[in-house]
């Protein structure tokens, strides 16, 4: 039988605010911070200390879920889920359960050459929990607070999903909008965002839900497609058999490469929600929203529209541009500063320079925002090339020395005389010594062997010492060659 | 003078006129508190010898100001008792319980904070059922306290340790919370004043929690003024408790002035307040103490509250079931009390086995079950519907009338471990109290008789939300005329 999957995603973002959810404490990356130093008696769960809710989270999560189209709830109200663990100091964790802060959206993926929507339930605001680290020798658990109260938004989606391409079209799409939106790093090593997905499988061409597992703690892309490929796998080789899905909790073996039981539904937990009596309801007033949403910055789609319609990129251009916030930022930023055409600085950004960062191993945004190459000499490099001041090749040269030395274009052009030879009359003279010493040539190419003139070019190329302009010298070449009264 | 005899109010003003020195107040209350505590069990820490330090401190900077320098804080060298579910940093904090036998918190809380910036002296930490959970103080894992009016029976609770030390002149004052009746009710049994403000009047930050939606500090004081002057200081919005009222805090004392006149204040008296099951000569004592308050001019008239009877059930399912939640923390993980095991489960179980008490364990699975999935609807759910029409039988009460007069407890102090192995019959000891606490409502208990056993009674008034200006006003004017209050049981 040819089955159907059927996924639904939660997706829990760390929201970028300065202090945690309910408490002062600074937001610290936690994946590097002494352990417990970012932590005071809320967040410690000390008896006798109160949270109190930190609008600026409430902002952040509010621009998302305007982002995804979201109806607001005029109130909203926080409820405690109760469980034991020691990453839980309170032994309950602030959460939104029956009003949560929006529902009703929508997130618009690409996946099998066709847009649709998938249907966004509900988004929420929650704290995050501590780390654990278990150690072997001394056998013990050590507890590190620090990304306790961490500002969470909860994503939830409808069950819309159903292949694997989507689900990781979807996932991207929500981090690529959480960075848009300047709410998350979208760093996926840090842990800032996380998923879990509930899986089932249907017989294709049906309608109703197969009984579904959660698969828990899914902390990158790799993972999150890795597992859901794992488990349609299983699934549906339970059900060829005649076999049923257990409802369950699933964790992910990623050294081992299978999902594995971690509690069923009869051993799932109740989390006993009421609503958290030390907050007052969460109230979203129209001028609230209104102020929001005239804060949103310009999102994916609008970028697309931008750089297609407008600036005239092509399709894979704007998309290699559009994949990182922090690429369009810088590519607006080139083109403002230094005057490059839209479609040439496309090109460049997304191709050479692009290729050497990966080689080198550098990402384009470094520490504190600071480019690997700053906009302005990145365009005016572009410009050059536009204007036929350098060829292509000297670009490409000049490029990683710029990325290595950190001297401009100019500079080194200046440095090294390697302004490019458009002039005619210069260059049909190397093009006429070439030819003359290369008879052997010239006549393969007269007798119908027209390749040979790259290499013609070449040796111009050599002779001129990469600064002929190449379309020029192609151009001479073929006049020359094609003149019988010069052979 | 003899300073033990005196008022806060009182002693407040000799410590401005220089005709008393703090020194000698702080010592003579801690000479009394040392003396008396085997006895009456009121405190759980008394405050060691730096407390007389930072007496004669607060002596300088009287003179200072009597020299012509600034004045210090309205409290300054007045010592404080505080009851040992409020923080104090430098204090251990243990809510009577074994799990926080050896817990020092980091920090004060905000009531706390507020007095000592004032400049009050903590005198000690007094007793209470472990996490405020009863009614009599016996349920403190360190021993019960004693009433002082007969130490065979208990001071009701679980303020029963500050009622204890007003009433056996241990302290001038003393913090104490109220979650369904426990500052009014011990107040009533030990014959002193005890204010329970509105839900929010004052901050519950660094109030180990008990039910969050109904934990209020308030007051137990030997008068009205000295329980209006201590809340004018610790009340007002907290930004450290979101459900802290952002109203500004009236000045109470000025209200408490001129010729006791209740003239235009129309006073209720809830039918189901005054059913059988309460004993004769409390039922006598508080139509009594209403006379007198119609005698100062107050009409009076019969009102209902019909919801009253579901107090008590609505009562048994909230609180426990926030307590279940705000118990969770004591893990063993992080400080308190632990017990190893060799498992997660092992040091959970361990921990919260040895470390709670009978009563504790019995709400937070009381609590636990109503919250329960499958329960939640019909317990925990209806409980909250219910709470809103008892709130509303307020509300609609406040609309024709300006307080609510009532007993404070069905009986007077009942004997120690006469209820320790009926839960039922010890929650029924809230039964008057419970609806205000509900509510969200401010209520008082004033001493207003004795029964023929010499024992104290209580009348209860209760005002609309924030309407404390009013109640104590009233409260004050039934402590001009009467002399209740000024008794206290010989040591």
């Amino acid at each position: 039988m040819e089955w159907e999957p059927v996924v639904g995603l939660e997706v829990h973002a760390e929201l970028r605010t300065r202090s945690k959810m309910f408490c002062g404490c600074a937001v610290v990356d936690s994946t590097v911070a002494e352990p417990n130093t970012s932590t005071c008696p809320v967040c410690l769960g000390m008896p006798g200390s109160l949270p109190v809710i930190n609008e600026r989270a409430v902002d952040l999560a509010l621009l998302v879920a305007l982002a995804l189209g979201c109806r607001v709830e005029p109130v909203s109200v926080f409820a405690r889920k109760n469980y034991f663990y020691p990453d839980l100091p309170k032994g309950y964790q602030i959460s939104q359960y029956e009003l949560p802060l929006a529902v009703e959206g929508s997130l618009r993926i690409e996946a099998g050459g066709e847009t649709r929507p998938i249907r966004v339930r509900r988004v929420h605001l929650e704290e995050d929990t501590g780390k654990l680290s278990h150690e072997e020798k001394p056998a013990r658990s050590l507890v590190d607070l620090n990304r306790a109260g961490v500002p969470l938004l909860e994503i939830v989606s409808e069950p819309d999903m159903h292949s694997v391409e989507e689900v990781k079209a979807y996932a991207t799409a929500l981090r690529r909008l959480l960075c848009y939106l300047d709410v998350n790093s979208g760093d996926m090593e840090k842990g800032v965002i996380r998923f879990e997905a509930n899986i089932s499988l249907r017989p294709k061409g049906t309608s109703e839900l197969g009984t579904r597992v959660e698969v828990k703690n899914l902390n990158s892309f790799r993972a999150l497609t890795r597992s859901m490929e794992y488990e349609l796998d299983r699934q549906a080789a339970v059900l060829e058999k005649g076999g049923s899905i257990r409802q369950e909790t699933l964790g992910w073996d990623e050294n081992a490469g299978r999902t594995y039981s971690q509690r069923s539904k009869e051993e799932a937990h109740d989390y006993r929600y009421f609503p958290e009596p030390d907050l007052p309801p969460l109230e979203a007033s129209a001028e609230r929203i209104a102020r929001i949403r005239a804060a949103l910055p310009e999102l994916p789609e609008a970028v697309r529209e931008r750089l297609v319609s407008k600036l005239g990129l092509n399709r894979y251009d704007a998309e290699v541009i559009l994949a990182e916030k922090e690429t369009v930022d810088y590519f607006d930023e080139v083109i403002r500063t230094s005057g490059a055409p839209a479609r040439a600085a496309a090109t460049w950004l997304g191709g050479d320079l692009f290729g050497l960062l990966k080689m080198r191993s550098i990402p384009l945004m470094g520490e504190g925002g600071k480019p690997a190459l700053p906009a302005r000499e990145f365009g005016l490099l572009v410009k050059m090339i536009a204007d036929g001041k350098i060829n292509g090749p000297t670009g490409k040269m000049l490029l990683a020395e710029m990325l290595d030395t950190g001297k401009s274009a100019d500079a080194l052009v200046a440095e090294r005389g390697l302004q490019q030879i458009g002039d005619a009359d210069t260059l049909r003279a190397a093009v006429r010594a070439v030819i003359a010493e290369n008879p052997g040539q010239v006549d393969q190419y007269r007798n119908g062997k027209t390749t040979v003139i790259q290499w013609l070019l070449g040796q111009v190329m050599k002779t001129t010492g990469g600064r002929a302009n190449p379309q020029t010298v192609r151009r001479l070449l073929e006049e020359e060659l094609s003149d019988p009264a010069k052979g | 003078m003899d300073p033990l005899e005196l008022t806060l109010c009182e002693s407040a003003e000799a410590l401005r006129a220089g005709t008393l020195s703090s020194a000698a107040l702080v010592e003579a209350y801690r000479n009394r508190a040392e003396q008396l505590n085997p006895k009456i069990h009121a405190y759980l820490n008394i405050a060691g010898e730096d407390v007389i330090r930072a007496a004669r401190d607060a002596d300088e900077s009287w003179s200072a100001f009597r020299r012509g320098g600034d004045a210090p804080g309205p409290l300054t060298g007045i010592p404080v008792a505080v009851k040992d579910v409020l923080c104090v940093k430098g204090y251990p904090c243990t809510c009577g319980s074994r799990i926080l036998e050896n817990f020092k918190p980091p920090y004060t809380a905000t009531a706390v904070e507020r007095l000592q910036s004032a400049g009050a002296l903590i005198l000690g930490k007094t007793n209470t059922d472990e996490f405020a959970m009863g009614s009599s103080t016996e349920n403190s894992a360190f021993g019960m306290t004693h009433n002082p009016w007969d130490a065979e029976r208990v001071p009701g609770g679980s303020s029963g340790g500050s009622a204890a030390s007003i009433a056996a002149r241990m302290a001038p004052i003393a913090l104490g919370t109220d979650t369904g009746g426990s500052i009014r009710q011990p107040a009533a049994y030990c014959g002193v004043v005890g204010l329970k403000p509105s839900y929010g009047r004052v901050s519950r930050y660094g109030l180990i929690a008990f039910g969050s939606s109904l934990d209020c500090v308030g007051v137990l004081a030997r008068t009205v003024e000295d329980a209006a002057f201590l809340m004018e200081i610790m009340a007002g919005y907290d930004p450290m408790d979101s459900t802290s009222m952002p109203e500004k805090t009236p000045a109470y004392r000025k209200t408490l002035s001129g010729e006791p006149d209740l003239r235009g204040i129309r006073i209720g008296i809830p039918k189901e307040y005054f059913s059988a099951g309460i004993q004769p000569d409390v039922d006598r004592l508080v139509r009594e103490a209403i006379g007198v308050l119609g005698s100062l001019g107050a009409e009076t008239k019969e009102i209902s509250l019909p919801n009253t009877e579901f107090a008590l059930p609505v009562y048994y399912i909230v609180a426990p079931a926030e307590a279940s939640a705000n118990l969770a923390r004591y893990d063993g993980v992080r400080f308190g009390l632990r017990r190893e095991g060799q498992t997660l489960r092992e040091l959970y179980d361990g921990t919260r086995g040895a470390g709670f008490g009978p009563e504790v364990k019995r709400r937070i699975m009381l609590g636990t079950y109503a919250l329960s999935a499958g329960y939640y609807d019909a317990y925990y759910g209806q409980a909250q519907k219910v709470r809103t029409l008892i709130k509303a039988d307020f509300e609609n009460a406040f609309r024709s009338v300006d307080i609510i007069a009532s007993p404070v407890t069905p009986s007077t102090a009942f004997r120690a471990g006469e209820k320790v192995d009926n839960p039922l019959a010890m929650y029924m000891e809230d039964l008057l109290t419970l609806p205000a606490s509900l509510a969200g409502v401010p209520g008082i208990s004033l001493p207003c008789g004795r029964d023929s056993q010499g024992l104290p009674v209580g009348l209860q008034l209760s005002g609309p939300f924030l309407g404390e200006e009013t109640l104590l006003r009233v409260s004050w004017s039934f402590q001009k005329v009467t002399r209740w209050h000024k008794e206290a049981p010989s040591p």
